[in-house]
């Protein structure tokens, strides 16, 4: 294999990149052993098409785009399957934040956390909350979550993707904050 | 019930508004409406304050900067590394 490109070298790539690359997955599919596989197929799909990078973003870019496609496929597959359930219990569960009339039922109106507002940021006990809260949800709901609000991915891409109308699209947004703002107040003493 | 009062005891899509408003634009008359909503009602205030203080957090936890804590194990990266090697040899 011809690897004279400069801006290309494959046997540096897991010193550089694993670690990033498992972060990266890690965090958007919430399974350690799935994670470990698309780091390696990462790696791999990217050996294959290695003649076909053009330099024009870096090494990194270019690996964590293709590592996000592959997010992107277990998300749908993910999404067709078990988590109809998922999302049915969910939506059980938050069909009772309100009231017939819009009004908040009493035992889920929001009260203040219990935790200084001005220095949560650093609260490493209040982020381990966050983290778990935001594994129990949804895979559909985590997959437009987090691709909303950690990738900016515009709202059309993120619906093309996981294959949500746009109508369903802002009532998953709505509800995920719900249930996740209702975890932390649970779980936050 | 007037459209007024419609407005302002619907704390459903006045979180509705709240979270859209943050990813997206909403109407004028979305925004008046959740303006004059938020004037009242002191708890989606609240929900308004904890949800963007949520977005903040997520996005500080899951900042590549700070996921430095994360790590594939050393094994793993050995065999993947080898399986690598393996793979540039073969062609």
């Amino acid at each position: 294999m011809l690897l004279t490109d400069q801006q290309v070298n494959p046997h540096k790539w897991v010193e550089n990149y694993a670690d990033y690359l498992y972060a990266y997955a890690i965090t958007r599919i919430r399974d350690e052993e799935m994670a470990r596989d698309l780091v390696q197929e990462t790696f791999l799909a990217a050996l294959e098409r290695v003649d076909k990078f053009e330099g024009k973003s870096s090494e990194r870019t270019w690996l964590t785009a293709i590592l996000k496609n592959k997010i992107i496929d277990t998300y749908r597959k993910k999404s067709q399957g078990i988590v109809d359930n998922d999302i049915e219990k969910a939506e059980r569960e938050q069909q009772d934040f309100f009231e017939e009339d819009g009004h908040w039922s009493p035992h889920r109106r929001p009260s203040a956390f219990g935790v200084d507002e001005h220095d949560p940021l650093h609260n490493k006990e209040f982020n381990r909350v966050l983290q778990q809260c935001m594994q129990k949800l949804p895979a559909l709901w985590l997959a437009v979550f987090t691709m909303k609000h950690l990738d900016d991915e515009p709202t059309d891409a993120i619906c093309t993707e996981l294959k949500v109308s746009s109508a369903n699209f802002w009532v998953i947004i709505h509800r995920t904050k719900l249930n996740l703002r209702a975890c932390l107040q649970k779980n936050w003493i | 019930m007037s459209e007024l009062k419609k407005i302002q005891y619907n704390c459903r899509k006045a979180t509705f508004l709240i979270e859209k408003r943050m990813i997206d634009k909403i109407t004028f008359r979305e925004a008046i409406e959740l303006r004059i909503h938020l004037a009242g009602c002191s708890v989606c205030k609240l929900f308004d304050q904890q949800s963007q203080l949520i977005n903040k957090m997520v996005r500080q936890l899951f900042a590549p900067a700070n996921a430095t804590g994360i790590k594939l194990d050393d094994t793993y990266k050995q065999q993947l590394h080898d399986r690598i090697e393996e793979e540039i040899n073969k062609s």
